[in-house]
């Protein structure tokens, strides 16, 4: 790998725009090198479970005669991005990091993907995740884990490890990843990238295979705050196909980013949630998130401690809610139309493929919160379980309402811990859910959140992830505060935190 | 399993001893141009599985989109009905699964329905019964199983089933009854007029074809039996999916029968579903109550929740079409029908057929009488509703056209009709293919009553001699040498004409 590719891959989206527009590369170019990357150190990272060369190379030359016609391109033509797997794309296999779906090529692109075709964007490929979005480790796909690029005997996150760590990796300046209960944030923190869970409603879900619909919102996964604010914008905003789509303007996102990128947060009101921290956090955990609150006050916020006190039931009110939506939206796979068959050899009934598949095709997490959810909606158990959860959640949108008539955004650890080592909590679930403590309340809400990386834990020198947390369609505050956060942490280390992981090996 | 059921009572005793409750839960299609949540086209007939798309399809990350004309159909069925409409419901997710069933959960409505507690009234024998609606809900139809292979056309013993997903997502219009009392012996009948009363009414509000020989409106009829209307209600049972007005009729009647020859057997009726069969005209055991799903109801995630404008609501209301009730005594005093006449008309669903037929240009009468005799008799033939006939309103006015022109007799016209029926095309086009017009031209008729005087001397010399009713023979003479085709009246006139006597 020469010099110059080297190069190419390391660059933010906003540099490789750059490069770009100005024919300094050709979009081929930039596709090849990161295509060039993926070959090097994924089969040690594992963070795509497709890689679709022809398609990006085809984008990407589309991008290059675009320029040469001298066509009007958006900030992100001939940028790579990885895809998570959960997000449909017309004709490239689309898994969800399950066997049931093993060899489906969707004949559709979701409106994600839509709108970053419009955008010039080259879809490298698609990347690993827990089944069906449901993990916090990507330990739960069934074509194998994806390893941490700070530490490949640790997770990456999930359950869009792939996504987060396609990004750290430098094998994609960009990813898509989707979040439900933290799946987009955790692995950012994990990984020491950036990663943003919008508004409820502010990207469209049309096209991504539902887990749980009232929590699920695809966004942005990258290593600098900006390029979040560039793909997130590319990729909001209305849509008809979707009926929870919010059908009001995107907020500014990406001049908050730049504004925030001034450096000054002067009469930003952050509030410090009291309940995200303390018993069960990791001391380099805590120890750098202080920190990180006592930068705000340095950047001119003022920050007061809030307390939500509902937040300590919004992981119980999940496992209900989620669980209940799943256990309805994964109905569908029952080998009647789509995905893997089992037993149809003559002898079983339509039922009995049903059944046989369903217990084939599913893993052991999927099974679980199927169960859990079957269980929560039964009649005479729905109000107990189902009914209570959604009292919770009322009850936790209301705190966050309060909490922000004081304070405009919100912060908290995004994880209670650093990356653990594969396998640590595969056999222990509550051990595993307790990892998106943090992250789960906005889901709940519908708010939007942010994790940004804080610096590394000085217990084990793995990334720490900030989440801000800001009112529904508020985004652009996360921007805003994210991108001051960014700025004067790169001046203290001379760069983003990524630069100072280890160096992974390059295959020949 | 089979199970052993006691001997039916005969009807009349059954609802001598018996008090007789029903509910009706309605299933419409509405005719809107696409889906309930997608855009594709609801047109009926269409190759397998050519109006699909990946939502109506449940293909993962598909999304639903709530058809708006839906609501509207929904909200002016329920008024039409006398409800009331939410300010504010929601769908939900009703989880079962089955092949047809795309995504393994219906889109319905459970306990937020969009219309609800109206009241409607249906006349039987010239009394009046109100039929309560508890709830009027929006809901998406199913695909359609075939399965092949077996004796039964049902799923068990089949080789394998075909699904056709054109039918998946069809918008679907439930309307539910409250119990309906006190209908005594005449239950069965107004089971009838109330599944004929909301066809007409959904036709006239122009939101469904109301084809039921297309399923595109069917009814459950939940039947159960008590000994005095002070008791409490009997086990009910409940025949899905039946799909002619007559049918209607005959099962609940077969299922009044049938539930009194169990309770007077000592036994319990099974709370159950059962299914109508319309060649041996009896029900068999579906699914039990034991067996019943759990459908794990929840709120649909994916769809906001409705909240229809009230100024809009008010806006439909006062936009809706003449009800029936106002609506028949107009048209019957306009046509001036006897209540006899009139109640022939609605018994065999000929009201709208009837107005049409005038409104092409029929007297009323004529109209009435070719849709309630020779129409009815071949619909009653072929067991079908009366305007599931090919025969129109149109056909109907054209053909009495050309009888009011002399071109026709009613002989003639009969044969048209029995050629429209047949498929040979338009009346005119069957005038022509059968060569049915009338010989009017006098050239060819002089010859055939020349020879009818020349063959019948003592008959021309009755005639002669005052006697001008014998003067039949002769006209039955021409006619017969015409095979039919002469217009009697004429023929007549030529035969006085030639005779030489004043006519
Ligand atoms: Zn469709």
């Amino acid at each position: 790998m020469t010099d110059t590719t080297t190069d190419l891959v390391r660059l933010s989206a906003t540099e490789t725009a750059g490069v770009i527009a100005r024919g300094e590369a050709s979009a081929a170019d930039v596709a090849k090198a990161h295509l060039d990357r993926i070959g090097a150190v994924d089969g040690a990272v594992h963070a795509f479970l497709h890689v679709d060369a022809e398609g990006a190379l085809a984008a990407a030359r589309e991008v290059d005669d675009k320029r040469a016609r001298g066509e009007e391109q958006g900030p992100l033509a001939g940028v790579p991005l990885a895809l998570k797997d959960v997000m449909a794309q017309r004709g490239v296999p689309t898994t969800c990091g399950s066997k049931m779906l093993e060899g489906w090529r969707p004949p559709y692109d979701s409106t994600v993907v839509t709108r970053l075709r419009a955008a010039g964007v080259v879809i490298l490929g698609k990347t690993n995740m827990d089944e069906f979005a449901m993990g916090s480790s990507t330990e739960h796909s069934a074509y194998g884990a994806t390893h941490n690029p700070w530490d490949l005997d640790r997770i990456p996150g999930g359950s869009g490890g792939g996504s987060a760590a396609a990004v750290a990796a430098y094998e994609a300046p960009l990813a898509i990843g989707t979040d439900t209960g933290g799946s987009i944030r955790q692995p950012a923190a994990v990984t020491g990238t950036v990663g943003v869970k919008p508004t409820y409603g502010g990207v469209s879900r049309y096209g991504l295979v539902a887990f749980s619909s009232s929590l699920d919102q695809a966004g942005p996964c990258s290593r600098t705050v900006l390029d979040a604010a560039l793909l997130h914008e590319a990729i909001g905003g209305h849509d008809p196909r979707d009926s929870t789509s919010i059908d009001a303007p995107l907020p500014p996102v990406v001049a908050a980013a730049r504004e925030g990128a001034q450096g000054r947060l002067d009469g930003v009101r952050v509030g410090v949630v009291r309940e995200l921290s303390g018993e069960g956090y990791q001391p380099g955990v805590e120890q750098r998130f202080h920190e990180a609150v006592d930068l705000l006050r340095e950047l001119g916020a003022t920050v007061t401690e809030v307390s939500c006190p509902h937040f300590q039931y919004a992981l119980s009110a999940y496992y209900l809610i989620a669980p209940s939506e799943c256990s309805s939206n994964l109905a569908r796979f029952d080998a009647m139309r789509y995905g893997l068959r089992v037993g149809d050899d003559g002898e079983h009934s339509a039922e009995e493929v049903m059944a046989l598949t369903r217990a084939a095709g599913f893993g052991p997490e999927v099974k679980r919160r199927i169960m859990l959810g079957t269980y929560a909606l039964s009649s005479g158990y729905y109000d107990a379980y189902y009914g209570s959860a959604q009292k919770v959640r009322t009850l936790i949108s209301r705190d966050f309402a309060q909490a922000y008539e004081q304070v405009d955004v919100l912060v908290s650890p995004t994880t209670p811990t650093t990356a653990f080592p594969l396998g640590s909590k595969l056999e222990d679930p509550i051990a595993m859910y307790l990892n998106d403590l943090c992250t789960i309340p906005s889901n709940l809400a519908g708010g939007a959140a942010m994790s940004l990386p804080c610096g590394l834990s000085p217990d084990d020198g793995l990334p720490v992830g900030l989440q801000i947390m800001a009112p529904a369609m508020a985004d652009d505050r996360l921007y805003r505060v994210g991108a001051a956060v960014e700025t004067a942490l790169a001046d203290r280390w001379g760069g983003n935190l990524l630069t100072q992981a280890p160096e992974l090996q390059e295959k020949a | 399993m089979k199970t052993v059921e006691p001997d039916l009572v005969p009807y009349d005793e059954a609802v001598a001893a018996y008090d007789v409750v029903m509910g009706i839960e309605v299933h419409v299609e509405l005719s809107t141009a696409s889906k309930m949540f997608c855009g594709c086209s609801t047109a009926f007939g269409a190759e397998p599985n050519t109006q699909t798309c990946p939502t109506c399809l449940g293909l993962p990350g598909s999304l639903p989109v709530l058809n708006q004309q839906a609501v509207e159909s929904a909200i002016r069925i329920g008024l039409a009905l006398g409800c009331d409409v939410a300010e504010w419901c929601r769908f939900a997710r009703k989880n079962y699964f089955y092949p047809d069933m795309p995504k393994n959960f219906q889109t319905s409505q459970y306990d937020e329905p969009i219309c609800f507690d109206g009241a409607t009234t249906v006349e039987v024998e010239g009394r009046e019964f109100v039929i309560p609606i508890e709830r009027a809900h929006m809901e998406e139809d199913t695909g359609k199983s075939l399965h092949v292979g077996g004796a039964t056309g049902r799923i068990h013993g089949a080789d394998h089933s075909l699904v056709d997903y054109n039918r998946a997502g069809i918008p679907l219009i439930e309307i539910v009854t409250k119990p309906i009392e006190g209908t005594g012996a005449l239950a069965p009948q107004v089971a009838r007029a109330y599944v004929a009363h909301l066809r007409d009414l959904l036709r006239s509000l122009g939101v469904s074809d109301v084809r039921m020989e297309q399923g595109s409106l069917r009814a459950d009829l939940n039947v159960s039996l008590r000994r005095a209307p002070e008791a409490p209600f009997g086990t009910r049972s409940e025949t899905k999916n039946v799909n002619s007005l007559r049918s209607v009729e005959r099962a609940v009647r077969y299922e009044i029968s049938r539930h009194a020859g169990i309770i007077d057997a000592g036994m319990k009726v099974t709370q159950e579903t059962r299914h109508w069969h319309e060649d041996t005209g009896i029900t068999t055991a579906g699914r039990s109550k034991e067996q019943a799903e759990d459908y794990r109801y929840f709120p649909e995630p994916d769809l906001v929740p409705v909240a229809p404008e009230r100024a809009w609501v008010e806006q439909l209301k006062a936009a809706l079409p003449e009800p029936p009730a106002v609506r028949r005594p107009r048209l019957q005093a306009g046509w001036g029908f006897s209540d006899l006449e009139m109640r022939d008309v609605l018994n065999v669903g000929a009201l709208d057929l009837i107005e049409q037929t005038v409104a092409a240009g029929t007297a009323p009468a004529a109209a009435r009488k070719w849709w309630l005799t020779e129409l009815a008799r071949r619909a009653n033939e072929q067991g079908v509703e009366l305007d599931a006939l090919p025969v129109t309103p149109a056909h109907v006015a054209t053909v009495q056209s050309l009888v009011d022109a002399g071109e026709l007799n009613d002989k003639l016209a009969r044969q048209v009709f029995e050629g429209v029926l047949a498929g040979e095309g338009t009346p005119e086009q069957v005038v022509e293919k059968r060569g049915l017009k009338l010989v009017s031209d006098d050239g060819a008729l002089t010859a055939a009553v020349e020879e009818a005087l020349a063959a019948n001397p003592d008959v021309v010399a009755k005639v002669r001699g005052g006697k001008h009713q014998a003067a039949g023979a002769l006209v039955g003479a021409v006619m017969k040498a015409t095979k039919g085709q002469a217009d009697a009246a004429r023929v007549r006139e030529l035969l006085l004409e030639r005779i030489g006597v004043d006519h």
